[in-house]
């Protein structure tokens, strides 16, 4: 009954900040409506056992990313509001028809395609030597997916450096 | 009781209110603030699972997914800065040159 109550707080919080991030107009406000969403979907994580995604979720996305979101916004300095011009060729109705369109073919998915899976793969993390939700992370990170985890470092190299030399005044 | 059902309609409205947000917005800002909301959506699922199958490796693969997260925000902002520097603003609908 709880979780209930908490699941559906957190779910409407999240869908709310959501459309306010969408449809603000000004910039600035937008992105602290994503703060606000970011902090409600790390509450969401805790609420699924997963704390050590939900402290990476509030450091990486509520602590760096919106940061960097704000700056851009700070120095990207509009003398005319950014949406003034439109093209005459935009289509706005389709697109709000193309994505009501993907939520009713994704409603479908989720509430009738979804099968119980077999429980061999329930069993698969009682093998792991350790206990605890970072101490599992952390043990699947470094043993099955230690290829993956070292090109994950190797993209954000490759994005640090690639943002710097984007952002720098003359090449 | 909550099913995984419960948290794949919330992905999925979550979802769309990104896609909404990426067709329909013309400031290209809040068009990358909706793709961040794309991924959250991705994430909600890879962990609801993670949890209903008690198998950490999804929550292993939304690691991944946000450190590309954090790449694209990188890589993106710096685009923005470099094409705002450029022609003074930020609205897709006036960017449609490869070079000037």
């Amino acid at each position: 009954m709880g979780e209930a109550i908490a699941f559906y707080f957190i779910a409407a919080c999240i869908l709310g900040f959501a459309v306010l991030v969408v449809t603000t107009k000004d910039t600035v406000h937008s992105v602290l409506f994503l703060v606000l969403d970011f902090l409600f979907v790390a509450a969401l994580y805790v609420l699924l056992s997963a704390q050590f995604l939900a402290v990476i979720q509030i450091l990486v996305y509520a602590g760096g990313i919106v940061v960097l979101y704000l700056f851009v916004v700070m120095l990207v300095n509009l003398k005319r509001p950014a949406e003034a011009h439109s093209d005459p060729r935009r289509k706005t109705q389709w697109g709000f028809a193309l994505s009501v369109a993907i939520l009713v073919q994704l409603a479908i998915v989720a509430t009738r395609e979804y099968v119980r899976p077999a429980p061999a793969l329930a069993a698969a993390s009682a093998a792991l030597p350790v206990t605890g939700n970072t101490e599992e992370v952390g043990w699947l990170l470094y043993t099955s997916y230690l290829i993956p985890f070292e090109i994950a470092s190797m993209l954000l190299l490759v994005a640090m450096i690639g943002a710097i030399i984007l952002a720098k005044r003359e090449l | 009781m909550i099913t995984p059902t419960h948290y794949m309609l919330l992905s999925a409205a979550l979802f769309m209110i990104g896609v909404i947000g990426v067709m329909v917005r013309r400031n290209i800002i809040i068009i990358f603030m909706s793709i961040e909301l794309i991924l959250n959506a991705v994430n909600i699922n890879l962990i609801a699972f993670s949890a209903e199958l008690h198998n950490a490796v999804g929550q292993v693969f939304a690691i991944f997914v946000i450190a590309v997260a954090a790449a694209e925000a990188a890589v993106g902002l710096g685009i923005i800065l470099a094409f705002y520097r450029n022609k003074e603003t930020i609205n897709i609908d006036e960017m449609n040159l490869m070079r000037w």
